[in-house]
This record gives C-alpha cells, sequence and structure tokens, in this order.
C-alpha cells in the first residue's frame, strides 16, 4: 500500500546534515512512503524561539503546517526532532483555548488544525514496523555492533511525544535488528549530548559528547545509531573537539537510522550520503554480506 | 569554583513573582516539594550556579532577582529529564524556559552569549526564512568577540562539500518576517497595557 506524507525536512537537513535528507528519501521509496515536500517550506524557529516566546515558536512552525494542510496531507513528518516540537508545539497551541486567537493572529493563514506531526522514526516504526522493514533485507548488518542513540527529544516528555518510552525507548533497537544488527542495550539512550551548546559553550559538549562516545566504546559499539541531526552533527561534526576534550581518538562513526536501513536494503552507499559523514564510515560497507541464494530468489519474485 | 551562595530570604520576597511564573509556565510551582528527582536527573548540574531544584525552591521563596540573574536558567538545554522524572508532574523544563523569557524581558540574562546566538539565529530566520548555518557562526563570532570559535571545524566541512556560501532565500520570506512584525506589535500593546 502507498503511503503519503507531507515532507518537513527542516534547514539542518539541507545543510550540514545532508545525508540525513538524501537516506530519508532513499528509504521512504524503497518503502513505498511518497514524500510530498512542504513548498518553500520555512524553519521552525528551534529552541531559540521557543527560548524567545513559545507563541512566536508556535507561528513560525504553523505556517508550515498551514501549508501542509492546503496539500491535503493528513500527516507531516519531519526526521529531526527538534522541528518535530515546533510543529507539535504549533498544533497544541491551536488547540489550546487561552492561545488559539493570539496563534491565529500571528499566523495570519487558513489553518484548521486538522494535521498530524509525526517523527521520521515514529512513521518508520508504527506504520511501517520491523516486520515489513525485515522483509525489505538484502545485506543483512550481521557483522555490526551498534548502539542506538535516541537523545532527548523524540521520546521526551511522554505525554507530549506520544511515542515509545520516555526511559528506556526499543524503536530503533527493534528497526536495527529487525536488518540484522546487535544492538548493545545501551543505559545512555536518552542522556542528553550538549548540541544546543556547540557554538556557545564547546566545553559542555567535549563533557556530555564525550560520556556518549565513551560508553558506546566500553559497551563494544562499532558505531552509534541515531534520528537526529542535532545529535548527529554533535557526536560526529565534533567529535574531533571531544577527542581533544577527552585526550583520546574515540573514532566511532555516527550514522543515521535511515543510512543503516539503506545499506541493508541494498541501496548504493552513496546515495544514502555515507561519504558525508565526518568520522569515517566506510568499513561498514566491507562488512555487509553478498545476497544469498535463498535473497536473490526472493528478488527474482 | 563560586558554589556557594549567601540569600537573605525574607528580605528579597516578591509574592508577584510566584504568581508571574505560574502564569507564564501554567504549572503549580507549591507541588515542588524538594525530592531532588530533577536535579539528579540533571546532566547541566555541574555547570549551574544553583541546581535546578533549588531554582525551584527560590521561585517558591520569591526569589526573583536570584533566579532571573542564574545561570542555569541559561545552561539548561530542555533536554525534559527533569519533566520526565517529576513526581509530582511538574513540567520543570517549562518553568525553566519561562524563567529565561522572563530574565530576557527584564535585561538580566547573565549568560550572554547563548542570548546572543538565540538572537542571531532568529535574525537569519527573519532575513532568510530558513536559518543559514554558515552565515549564523562567523556573526556570532563577530559579535561575541571569539573569531576563531570552531574555525577548527571549517577544513572538514569544505572537504565535505558541506559549506553553503549563499543563503536559501524562500519566497515566503517576507510573511515569516511579518510573523515577527505582528509579534512584537502584539508584545508592544500588551506592555503598554500593563502600565
Amino acid at each position: 500500500m502507498k503511503r503519503s506524507v507531507a515532507y518537513y525536512q527542516g534547514c539542518s537537513l539541507e545543510g550540514l546534515a545532508v545525508e540525513y535528507d538524501l537516506s530519508t528519501r532513499a528509504v521512504c521509496e524503497a518503502l513505498d512512503i511518497e514524500l510530498v515536500e512542504i513548498p518553500d517550506w520555512s524553519c521552525c524557529g528551534s529552541t531559540p524561539a521557543h527560548s524567545y516566546d513559545p507563541l512566536l515558536s508556535a507561528a513560525l512552525a504553523g505556517r508550515n503546517l498551514a501549508i501542509a494542510e492546503k496539500l491535503r496531507c493528513e500527516t507531516v513528518m519531519t526526521p529531526c526532532p527538534g522541528c518535530l516540537k515546533s510543529l507539535k508545539g504549533a498544533l497544541l497551541t491551536y488547540h489550546d483555548t487561552k492561545d488559539h486567537d493570539a496563534f491565529m493572529e500571528l499566523l495570519a493563514m487558513p489553518f484548521a488544525g486538522q494535521v498530524k506531526a509525526v517523527s521520521l522514526l515514529q512513521l518508520l516504526y508504527e506504520e511501517v514496523g520491523p516486520d515489513l522493514i525485515g522483509q525489505r533485507v538484502l545485506f543483512p548488518l550481521t557483522d555490526l555492533v551498534l548502539a542506538p542513540y535516541y537523545g532527548c527529544l523524540l521520546t521526551r516528555p511522554a505525554g507530549f511525544a506520544q511515542f515509545d518510552d520516555p526511559e528506556n525507548p526499543l524503536s530503533m533497537d527493534a528497526l536495527l535488528k529487525a536488518v540484522g544488527a546487535t544492538v548493545v542495550d545501551f543505559p545512555y539512550k536518552t542522556e542528553c549530548c550538549g548540541a544546543t551548546y556547540g557554538v556557545t559553550r564547546n566545553a559542555i559538549v567535549g563533557k556530555l559528547a564525550g560520556r556518549i562516545l565513551d560508553m558506546a566504546a566500553s559497551l563494544g559499539a562499532q558505531a552509534l545509531a541515531v534520528a537526529c541531526p542535532l545529535c548527529q552533527q554533535n557526536l560526529d561534526l565534533r567529535q574531533s573537539q571531544v577527542d581533544r576534550y577527552w585526550k583520546r581518538r574515540f573514532g566511532i562513526p555516527v550514522l543515521y537510522i535511515t543510512q543503516l536501513l539503506g545499506l541493508a536494503f541494498g541501496i548504493d552507499s552513496r546515495r544514502l550520503g555515507l561519504d558525508k559523514l565526518f568520522v569515517d564510515a566506510a568499513f561498514i560497507t566491507r562488512t555487509l554480506h553478498a545476497p544469498t541464494e535463498e535473497v536473490k530468489a526472493f528478488q527474482g519474485n | 569554583m563560586e558554589r556557594i551562595h549567601t540569600l537573605a530570604l525574607q528580605a528579597t520576597y516578591d509574592a508577584a513573582f510566584i504568581s508571574r511564573v505560574e502564569q507564564a509556565s501554567g504549572q503549580q510551582i507549591s507541588k515542588c516539594y524538594q525530592c531532588g528527582n530533577c536535579s539528579a536527573s540533571c546532566a547541566y548540574t555541574y555547570v549551574y550556579d544553583y541546581p535546578v531544584n533549588q531554582i525551584m525552591r527560590l521561585v517558591q521563596l520569591g526569589h526573583r532577582e536570584a533566579v532571573l540573574t542564574s545561570g542555569s536558567i541559561w545552561l539548561c538545554a530542555t533536554c525534559q529529564a527533569c519533566t520526565t522524572r517529576c513526581p509530582n508532574n511538574l513540567d520543570v523544563a517549562r518553568i525553566m524556559e519561562a524563567l529565561r523569557i522572563m530574565s530576557r524581558r527584564e535585561n538580566k540574562v547573565s549568560e550572554k552569549e547563548i542570548d546572543l546566538f538565540y538572537q542571531e539565529f532568529l535574525d537569519s530566520v527573519r532575513a532568510f526564512g530558513r536559518v543559514f548555518e554558515t552565515g549564523l557562526l562567523p556573526l556570532f563570532n563577530f559579535k561575541a568577540k571569539k573569531p576563531f570559535n570552531d574555525m577548527d571545524l571549517a577544513p572538514q566541512v569544505i572537504k565535505k562539500g558541506k559549506l553553503a556560501l549563499l543563503p536559501h532565500r524562500i519566497k515566503g520570506r517576507k510573511q515569516v518576517a511579518q510573523i515577527f512584525e505582528r509579534f512584537e506589535a502584539r508584545r508592544t500593546s500588551q506592555e503598554a497595557d500593563n502600565k
């Protein structure tokens, strides 16, 4: 069955997280999910808008929901948990009796609050599911040990996220297991990585991101799997800074869940933007097994 | 490290402050009974001047000045660990956010660079409709007088072809700027009403 969702990529995905955009498109295509781009989308305002005024944040994010509604899409999907927070905040503000009028006054666009906002991870886990994703696998990630890192926003707070578990989320674990990887029981799944302070208070990133990399290394993980562009940049692009802070070389690649699924589906690593990662992840493509006779027969059908 | 604070609790009690925080955050602050779960969960306590449970206590005590000038409210990353674990279901992160907004409005921001970064971010959104990552950093560095901040990352970013030289100006950028303008007009009229 073909699914169709409005796609809100957000600013990171056209910049430093371009590989998240590439791999999201490739994986959704493979899973028969049509991504309808929100035309002329704008920034959700992110943390700076929240810290300025929640109403401003809601209106900035709301513009995109209003455009999506015109496309007659029921669901807006974003790969970025930061954007998701703003989009959901806009919907809550719309439905709040106290703030509704002020929100509509700022937005000044027709909007009926009928769309739903979900993360990419939620869409993959709840709408497609590990079983179907497992059936698509051509190159199981059998030789790979991964630490699933969810970050702080994907599942918290529980009442707001309405997805998975706030303390011990398992959706990404299940998807990674479905494509054959070994998944470590990662105690720092939802510990904050400090991404907000990359530019302004870099030493915080050194400490917090380093703690996550250190735990992954001590559990024998060969790579981290993530679903947030802010976490990814913080752990990957800034890993050289974290190395200096800890006076050691972590060398742990940080891959988007969509890159890992895509590799297992047999999608070319360049289409998944694997070469865009800062900490080299090329070794992963070398661990992939050629499809077995059984798989080839399945492919033929 | 300066971690000991002496506060004259009775001397600075501001009753109106408590209800303002409650109204802005939608949270009933008296529900906090100081279990300390929030501080135990907080990844940032080591850089805070007051741990988050002490911020809650200071709000209960109407200690406006100490709260609004504290670094903690600006170093909170809204990671939601405190909110997730509060046994009284207080949205602690939302209270911290409300305090952050109040501290800016009252010109009491202690972490000026964080505030500056947020301001530059929003200016970028207002100008282009989307945030221009490449332009944001040099502008912030210039204004914060830290010209070499993050410059160690530039060669890697260029090598990976991830450096955009020009901002993506969206067609609806005027629409976005107008949201800012209407927001400001609303604030100005609200402030006039309050006076």
